[in-house]
Parts: C-alpha cells; structure tokens; sequence
C-alpha cells in the first residue's frame, strides 16, 4: 500500500464525522439472575478484603445463599412471566437470550449451585484442630504443602473463605454461557466460570499435591481447548462477518447475502465455516467431557475437593450442554447435515468409552467421573435428536443429573478415614452393614445413575433415548442401551460391594454430617424419587422450555 | 331399576363372602359358615329375579349387559369389565348359583368338625364367584379371569387337607395340567386379538363369517386344548381322578356339576367359531368320544367310590364335549346334559359323602356292602341319582343322553356312525359301572370290619343339613330331564343363542330309543351276574391286564411320565447345557473382553498432561477433517 492511499485512509476517516456510539441499552430486569449472581460474588470479595476473619465464613455464606435463592426467585418470576414462551427475546444489545431453555438452565444452575454450596460449607466432617472447626479446603492456599507455613495457617484457624465468591463468579458466568447469544459473550462467560474452578480445583484439604496437580492439568488443558474456541470464533467471524448468533446462521441459510467488504475474500468460504464450527464444538464438548476431549476429567475429579467435583460435575455439564444445544440448534440447524454423522461418532464412542473404563476403576472418585463421561455420551444422544423434544428431553436430563450427582458425591464426602475422605473402593466393602441408611442413599444415586425404573435416571434416560430414535437416531439408542447395561455392571457392583461383603476391620467411618450437606443429600433424594416416580410435571415443564428464540 | 344392573351383584355377593371369610380372621370361625352359604343363596335369589324377569321378556330382549368399568383402555387394544346375560348365561347362573347354594347347606354338616371351616367356605365363595364371572363375562379376556380364579379356587379347595401329601400333590397336579389349558386359551385370546383385533364376544363371533378356516380351525384348537384342560378331557384327564383328595362338597360342585363343565361353555359359548372349522370340531368329537369310552372304562376298575365317580364324570362330560363338536345339532343337548348332570353328579358324590361320612371316611367300595338299611335316606337319593345317569326312562338322564346318541346318529355319514355307536357303547359300559357301584354299596353283605385302632364304623344317616340338599338334587335328577324335553321347552329357551339343526338322522329317534335300552339293561345284567349274584371280596383279585391297566387310570400317569416328564427332564438339561456352554459362554465372553478392553484403555489415562493434550489435538484435527468429510460426500 502506498504512502498516499494510506494517507487518504486517514484523511478518509477524519473527514467523515465519527458514528456515535450509543450506550447499550441493558434490560436488567430480564439479566437479573445474573446480576444478582455476579454483585453477590463482588460483595464476597469484599467481604474478604473488610469483614474480621471470624465472621467471614458465615457472612459469604449469607450472601451466597441469599445470592442464589433471590437469582433462582428472580429466574422463577421471568418464567411465569411468560419470558420462557412467548416474550422470549434477545437482550443486552443481542448479546444474551432469555428464552426457555435459558431460563430452564438458568434455574438448574442455581438450584446446584445452591445445594453444592451446602456441601462447601459444610465444616463438621472432621474433627475440631485446634478449637477450630475445618471444612474440605485448604487453611491459606498460598502456603507450600508440607511446609511450616502451612502448619502455622492450619493452627491459627485459617480457612479459605474465598471459595463461596470463586463458586459465585463461576456461577455467573455459567448462567451466561448457555445463555450467550454471540460468540464473543459465549467465549467470556466461558473463561469467566473456568478460570474460578481452576482456583477452586487447587484448594484441598488433603492431598494438596494431587489437587494443586489436578488444577494445573485443568488449567492447561482448558486453556488449550479456549485457544480452539476462540481460533473457531475468528474463522467463523471470518466466514460470516459477525459473531452474532441469528447473523451468522442467516449466512449459513443463505439468507443473508451481503457481504463486508473488508471480509470480501473469506466471506462464505465454507471451509471456514466447518472448520471453525468445529473448533468451537470441540471447546464445548471438553467442557461436557467428551470423548476423546475427556482426559482431564478423572484427574481433575479425583484431585479436586469432593464438594467442588460434585459442583463442577453437575453445574459445569448443565451450562456447557446448554450453549452446545444452542450452538448447534440456534447457529448452525442450517449445517446439521454436516455436524450430525460426527455427533454420533462422538456420541458412541462417549458412551461406550465412559462406560467400558469404569468397570476396572478401583477409586469411587474416578468411577463417578467415567460415569459422568458416559452420561455425557447420553446427553448427546438427546442432542442429535435436532427436534424440540430432543432439547426438552436434555434439559430434563440435566436437572435430573445433577442433583443426582451433587447428593453422590455429598455421600462421599461423608465416608472418612484417618487420611481424610476414603475414596478406594475397597474400603467402601460391607458399608451397608455399618451405615445402612448412607449405603442405601448411595445406592439410589447408583440406581438412577444406572437408570433403573422409579429413579429420575430411569426418566431422563428415557426421554433421551425417545427423542433420539425418533429423530431418526435409533442406531445410536441401541448403543446407549448396550453403554447403559455395561455401565449397569459397575453401578450394582458398588451396591454388591457395600451391601454383600464383609466390613473391613480398619473400614472407614462414616461422618455424621450437618444439617447442610443432610440437605443436599435430601434433596438429591427427593428429587431423584419424585422425577422418577411422578416425572410429568417436569417433562411439561422442560417441553415448554425447548424453544430457543432466534 | 334396571333388571341388568344386578348382574354384577351375581358375582359380587360370593366375592364379598370370600374377602371377608379369608381376611376376617377367628373372629368369624363361628358364624363363617352361615355367611358364606347366605351370599350363595342371595347369589341364587338373584340369578331367579333375572330368571322370572328374563322369562318376561321377548326373545331378542332377553340378553341383557351390563358395562362396569373399563379395564385396559389402551390405544387399539380394549378390554372392558362388562358382563353379558343371555340364556345360555342364565342356565348356568341358576346351576351354578343354585347347586352351589345347596353344596354350601351340605358342607356345613359335612365340615362341622374342621377347626378350618370359615377358610373353606371363603375358598367355596370365592370359587362361586370366579365361576360366575367366566359365565358372565362378555368378552375373552374377562372370561380367562374367572377361568384362572377357578383353577385357583380348585387348587386350593383340592389341597384343603394340605397335611396330607397325597392332597397336596393332587393339588398341585391338578394346577400344573390346568395350566397347559390355560396356555391354550391364552394363545386363542392372543389370536383372537391380532386375527379379529378385539376378544369380546359379540365383535368376534359376529366375524368369524369373513375369516378364513385356517385362522378359526388354529382357535378353535386352543380353545379346544383350554376346555380338555379344564373339563379333564383327554389328553389332559389325569389331575380329576387325584382330585377327589379334596372334601367331597369340593367334588360334588367343582369336579362334577360346574367347574368341569366350563370347557363345555368355552366350546358352546364360542359356536361361530367352531362352526366355521370343520376340522376343529372333528377334533372336539374325538375327543369327546375317546373321553367318554376312557372315563367309562376307568369308573368300571375303581374300588373307591368317589374315583368311580370321577371317571363317570369324565365319561359324561365327553359326552357333552361330544354333543358341542357336533355343531348346532349338538349345542342344546350338551348344555342340558350338562344341566341334569349337574343335578344328579352332585347328588351322587353328596351321597358318597354321607356314605362315608357314616364309615369313617372309608372310601373302598368292598368295604362297604349292605348299607340301604342303615342309610334308607341316602340310599333312595343315590339310588335316583344312580337311575338318571344310566338313563332309566322318565328320568333326567334318559332325555338328555339319548338326545346326545341321537344327535351323534344325524352327525351323518362314515362318522355319525362311529360316533353314534361310541356314544352307545358308553351307554352301555355307563349302566355297568354305575349298577357295580350301588351294587357295591347298597347291596350284599356287610363287609366292614374294624381298623388296626379297634374303631369298627357304625354306619347311620347323615344330619337334616346334608340330607336336605341330598333330596333337592334328587329332585332334580328326576324331574329336570322331563321338564326340559316336554315341549322341547329347553331347545325353545336356548335356540336364540346357540341356534339348533335338527341333522338327517340315518335311524329313527325310536330306534335309538330302542337300542339304547337294549344297551341299558345288557349293562346293569352284565353288573348283577357279577357283582350282585356272587358275594364281593373284600380284596380286590388281581384281575385281567386291562382291570389293571384301568385301575392305574389307564396308564395315563405313567404316560405322562415317560412321554412329558422324562421328555421334558431331557429337554431342560439339554437347554441347561446351552445355557451353561454357549449363552454363558458368550456373555462370559463378552464381560471378560470388555473388562480386558476396560484394562487396556485405562493405559491411556497416564496422568500426563501433554498426552492428554495430543489426545484432544488429535481429536480435535478428526473432528475438523470428519467435519469436511461429510461435506465432501
């Protein structure tokens, strides 16, 4: 480019009056969960930064709770005022949608998020040290495992009270990540419930080295799937001139034909297209622990503090599946001739491959994190249904799967020994004879992870599956039904184990908890049994929630 | 009020009786018995009041239905709680209500010593109501409920004295060879729904007009199957004889007048079916024939009187099955051969009953001898019961078994014959084995002695509460016969539901007549030159290879054995070893090599970020080139 054409790019641009930029027009009421989330979680930082040490635990713990039950109200009034259905629309200048399924997940999220936070307060599991009461997470995160600085943190008492702010960010940005109507916004809202969990991975108790490991491997590797997001986001950007969601799936459509000229050479390339489509599946698939994008999630599981593993398990699978369906229903319908046929390669090889590696996991931490592989290859199966049912029947799963999972891995938390949590299979030998009524509320979370009759499992695997063969995708319901049989194995076999065998001499106790993790196991109970037992007015509910707005 | 709102009370009333006998617990041992033979009789009170009601009316408004509920409302598939109330219906509500009331009045005299008499007389409520429901209902599926509620209620009342192994046995013997029936009139349901796509009565036997032979012939067969198993027809005969372990009321009414006679209903009831199968109704006449000579041949070798009378029913409810595979000639004279043998079949085990009620329980004939002295009341009872069933002219059974000989005649051809001269020669063998057993009875010397304990029986007549339903039955015996054939009342009252055809006899309804009494009285001489002139051992000789044969039931469990139960024992073991070699094999097979699988791919999982992150760098790169790939294509 020469001298003068660049000098008239500059005289170009100064002689023509610069557009105003408008402020953005916010429609808060309809963004209120989330921003009652995101201001609960800067209160916390400040709660950390003025309020005395002492009151801490209880002041974060007020505000998270009053936090989540006000966004799960607000989520509540938004739907009954028909912003699920008819007044669905997009807000915040097109960057989030309040919709059915946004409300639907929204509501999910917060209600996890509210029990999981149960568990993350929960400080009667191990003994009172020093006069003061302790809960999974590590004294001072900064201090060297094994060092005297640790010591010291440990006997003066010292918690990490940053959890509840950290889980309350993450929370934030999860309501958004399904609810994002553009890739920029999808990207953000990813990052910012990634970057708290990460944190949050490191901050166990005990075993700090294999959490701080797990934490690392989480952020590594998240960070290299963020670099295929976004590397996907730009190649679409390029291919359609725009990171909004309707825009771009008006240019796959061909109904949108104008084209940028500073894009001139890349608009409607399609080779950009489905490579960056990819790309960006690719992110959301690690983020729901896909085949082969799975790795981190035994390791991180294992490694993190049960509470948070519960939590992320749960939340995280909702919001990632939620901006997938919306990806993929919303953006790109017009490709799904493209993206369905590897779909279900992904899909068979999650279900089989979650399922067929659990059986010789010896640790209960990895057998649920494999469990929650295949469960996400179930998840998909509901996906590449491409119908309205098909979104209803996820939407059920998810609500059902996660307080399944929160209330399991609540259990675990309970079972203890002198090196904290016992998570080797082996010690959970003949639990059913020394702790009867914990052994059974484990066995139904099994039996619904299994998806036996009467439990939610048993529904949400049934809407799936329906869905899926009637969208034309009966191949991939058998393999979800052989998945599910193999996957059947090692579920009973934990139930055998603590119900038909001898108790070890020097077997793990279990803890008697507070009535805060009796609460999220409670209610993952209840919630297990009523959507099993009497699941219609939650299927009605997500089947009125599975229309996205466009 | 509408007359056919009270049919359900018909089974409601016995159903009440048996939910509050059996759950009532002790409280109710003491008036248990007064209880169940009222609702038996409000159940017969009933069935008269839609009886006089029913008479009334015109011919084509005397089937009545009542709609109660419906029970599987599903898409396609249709099952109502409805009964239907026809003549047909009627005539076995009044039987079954009437002749169950009176075995109810019998049975409290004869269980007065059981400590168990409230849950026996639930069991007999609750049988009263299952048969009444397989009468009354208006479609298959209904009917196969009270088809199973009775061979519930048969089990339970055959295994009553369950201290017993040979009642116990008996019992579930007589339940395992139900069963193979009831698997036969499941498959007809099953048919039925897929060939007619309903099972109710009205909607299938109106179309068996346009259905094919093939597919009536295949349900006539189960039905067929399904009546043999429940009327203890050959094949399936052999659980009746072993059931007469039961308490004699349970023989009188289950295993003579009603519950065997519910094959001869399914068949009658399911005309248009078999009307439209030629061959199946040629299966139903051979059995029948080769039951009725089978049956006669068993009662002639038996020594114990109620076994005597378990072949005879055997033999006369072949010659009912008989009459109902001869088609619409044969329809009106099996019911009511079914109807005065309901009378005079009760009447004779009521009266075994009492006879051994006398004797201690003794139930060998040559033990017995002489007792018309000290039984003058059952002895007249049994005696008439005895004249209708050989056909004694002016008796019951002289109209409604002649009626069958004559109707077998007109069959016509090649096979009228044969079947006209079985059904003769039953006559015959009928009047033999029934004089041996009065005979036997009644006649001769005493033969009794005191058992090992020193308890010689002192033979007397049995209370009013027994010997009142004894002379009702009686009655019965003689009168209905007449009733019925005078006017041809009975065909008139039947005609507009199982229809009539007069057939082309070859012979004369004289001759029949004729022949039949020349049979009669070759029988009962055969039986006095035997039986009455020459005094009785009081052990039985060894006698010829077939006397043996026939008092091992004709070697009907030993057929069973060799033929079903080693045949059977091979077939499982040999099933047995597949499942354990080839389907154990390969689900065996396939757990190890998926937990070998499970093995192998764990190895992936090293733990180390960087091949974690090659893993989804690969994944990623066949995701993008899958992606292309498909647009290719």
């Amino acid at each position: 480019m020469s001298a003068t054409a660049v000098h008239n790019l500059w005289t170009m641009a100064a002689a023509d009056p610069i557009d105003k930029i408008d402020a953005p027009k916010i429609e808060y009421g309809q963004l209120a969960p989330t921003l009652i989330v995101i201001g609960a979680a800067v209160i916390g930082v400040l709660i950390e930064a003025f309020v005395p040490r002492k009151s801490r635990y209880y002041a974060q713990l007020f505000v998270s709770v009053v936090a989540l039950a006000a966004a799960f109200a607000a989520v509540v009034a938004l739907a009954s005022g028909g912003y699920g259905t008819t007044k669905a629309r997009i807000a915040a200048m097109g960057a989030i949608a309040v919709d059915g399924p946004a409300l639907f997940l929204q509501g999910t999220i917060l209600l996890a998020g509210l029990v999981a936070i149960f568990t993350f307060a929960e400080r009667r599991l191990d003994p009172v040290t020093h006069g003061n009461r302790i809960d999974s997470f590590v004294a001072q995160a900064g201090a060297v495992p094994g060092s005297a600085g640790e010591q010291a943190a440990t006997k003066a008492g010292f918690t990490t009270t940053e959890v509840f702010p950290l889980a309350l960010f993450a929370i934030g940005g999860m309501l958004v990540f399904p609810a994002a109507n553009d890739l920029l916004t999808l990207f953000i809202a990813l990052e910012v419930f990634s970057l708290p969990l990460y944190l949050l991975c490191a901050l166990a108790r005990r075993k700090r080295l294999m959490s701080q490991e797990a934490a690392v491997k989480y952020f590594l590797l998240g960070a290299f799937a963020s670099a295929f997001t976004l590397f996907g986001i730009a190649l679409i950007y390029g291919y359609a001139g725009s990171v909004s969601y309707g825009t771009i799936a008006k240019v796959v459509d061909g109904t949108l034909t104008t084209v940028d000229p500073a894009l001139a050479g890349t608009m409607g390339n399609d080779a950009l297209l489905l490579i960056g489509a990819a790309m960006i599946v690719m992110g959301l698939l690690f983020k729901v622990g896909a085949v082969p994008f799975h790795m981190w999630t035994p390791d991180v599981y294992q490694g993190a503090p049960t509470p948070v593993t519960g939590f992320m398990a749960a939340a995280t699978k909702v919001a990632a599946f939620g901006a997938l369906l919306r990806l993929l229903y919303v953006v790109l319908p017009g490709l799904r001739w493209d993206w369905r046929p590897v779909m279900w390669g992904v899909a068979v090889i999650t279900m089989l491959g979650g399922a067929i590696v659990a059986i010789t996991q010896t640790d209960i931490k990895r057998l649920l994190a494999y469990s929650s592989i295949a469960h996400a290859g179930f998840i998909l199966a509901g996906v590449i249904a491409t119908t309205e049912e098909g979104v209803s029947s996820v939407l059920f799963y998810l609500g059902a799967y996660s307080f399944v999972t929160i209330g399991a891995f609540a259990v675990v938390t309970l079972v203890r020994d002198a090196g904290g949590e016992a998570t080797h299979l082996s010690k959970w030998a003949g639990l059913g004879r020394r702790s009867p009524l914990v052994a059974a509320v484990f066995a139904v979370f099994l039996l619904a992870f299994a998806g036996i009759p009467l439990t939610s499992g048993f529904s949400g695997k049934f809407a799936v599956f329906k869905a899926a063969a009637e969208g034309g995708a009966g191949a991939l319901v058998v393999v979800g039904v052989i998945s599910s049989a193999i996957a059947a194995f090692f579920y009973i076999r934990v139930i055998v184990l603590m119900f038909f065998s001898e108790p070890k001499a020097d077997g793990p106790t279990v803890a008697v908890p507070s009535p805060l993790t009796m609460t999220t196991i409670g209610v993952g109970v209840a919630v297990t049994l009523v959507l099993g037992v009497a699941p219609q007015y939650f299927l009605d509910l997500a089947g009125q929630a599975g229309v996205f707005v466009r | 009020m509408n007359t056919e709102n009270l049919i359900a009370l018909l089974v409601a009333a016995p159903l009440l009786g048996a939910a509050v006998l059996l759950c009532g617990g002790r409280r109710l041992d003491r008036v248990g018995h007064w209880l169940g033979t009222l609702l038996a009789a409000v159940s017969f009170v009933i069935g008269l009041v839609l009886f006089t009601d029913m008479l009334g009316k015109g011919t084509e408004e005397r089937s009545l239905h009542q709609h109660l509920f419906s029970w599987i409302p599903v898409e396609g598939f249709q099952a109502d709680v409805a009964f239907q109330l026809d003549q047909l219906s009627m005539t076995f509500v009044l039987l079954i209500s009437g002749v169950g009331t009176l075995i109810h009045l019998y049975s409290i005299g004869y269980m007065e010593h059981d400590e168990r008499r409230r849950r026996f007389f639930g069991y007999l409520n609750l049988f009263l109501a299952a048969m009444l429901l397989l009468v009354l209902a208006d479609n298959y599926l209904l009917l196969y409920v009270g088809w199973e509620g009775v061979g519930l209620a048969s089990y339970l009342l055959i295994g009553f004295w369950q201290h017993k192994p040979s009642a116990a046995t008996a019992a579930k013997k007589a339940f395992l060879v139900n069963r193979v029936g009831d698997m036969g009139l499941s498959i007809a349901i099953m048919l039925m729904f897929t060939t007619f796509g309903t099972f109710a009565f009205k909607p299938v036997l109106e179309a068996t007009a346009e259905t094919s032979e093939g597919k009536l012939t295949a349900i006539g067969l189960m039905l067929l199957l399904a009546a043999c198993g429940k009327s203890a027809q050959v094949p399936l005969q052999s659980w009746l004889g072993d059931a007469m372990e039961g308490p004699t009321p349970v023989s009188a009414l289950i295993h003579a007048a009603t519950m065997v006679t519910a094959g001869v209903y399914l068949i009658v009831r399911s005309g248009a079916i078999f009307n439209g199968a030629p061959d199946a109704q040629l299966a139903v006449t051979v059995v029948g024939a080769v039951t009725l000579l089978f049956g006669a041949i068993v009662g002639c070798a038996k020594d114990d009187i109620k076994k005597a009378l378990a072949g005879s029913t055997m033999s006369q409810i072949g010659y009912m099955i008989l009459a109902a595979g001869l088609g619409p000639i044969g329809y009106v004279f099996a019911i009511m051969h079914l109807v005065t043998h309901g009378f005079f079949k009760a009447g004779l085990f009521l009266g075994a009953g009492s006879v051994m009620h006398g004797m201690n329980d003794e139930v060998d004939m040559r033990k017995y001898g002489g007792l018309r002295k000290y039984m003058p009341v059952t002895f007249v009872t049994f005696g008439l019961g005895y004249l209708a069933i050989i056909g004694f002219p002016g008796l019951s059974g002289f109209f409604s078994k002649d009626k069958i000989i004559e109707a077998a005649f007109a069959k016509g051809g090649t096979e009228g014959w044969i079947l006209g001269s079985v059904a003769l020669l039953g006559a015959a063998i009928t009047a033999y084995y029934m004089t041996r057993v009065m005979l036997l009875t009644f006649f001769g010397e005493k033969r009794w002695e005191p058992d090992a304990q020193g308890n010689a029986p002192h033979p007397h007549e049995s209370p009013k509460s027994m010997t009142i339903p004894m002379i009702l039955l009686a009655v019965g015996s003689v009168f209905a016969g007449g009733f019925f054939s005078i006017g041809d009342r009975f065909m008139h009252w039947l005609e507009p539901v199982t229809h009539h055809d007069h057939g082309d006899s070859p012979l004369s309804a004289a001759t029949v007549t004729g022949a039949t009494m020349v049979v009669l009285v070759i029988g009962v001489s055969l039986a006095w030159a035997q039986y009455g002139r020459r005094p009785v051992p009081s052990v039985a000789p060894r006698g010829s290879l077939v006397t043996r044969a026939a008092r091992r039931d004709l070697l009907q469990d030993d057929f069973n054995h060799v033929v079903l139960v080693r045949g059977g024992e091979h077939l499982t073991r040999s099933l047995v070893y597949v499942d354990h070699t080839l389907v154990d094999g390969v689900v065996n097979g396939t757990a190890a090599s998926v937990g070998g699988l499970s093995g192998r791919l764990r190895k992936l999982q090293n733990g180390y970020a960087r091949s974690y992150a090659v893993s989804m760098f690969g994944g990623a790169a066949v995701l993008i080139v899958a992606t292309l790939l498909m647009r290719a294509v």
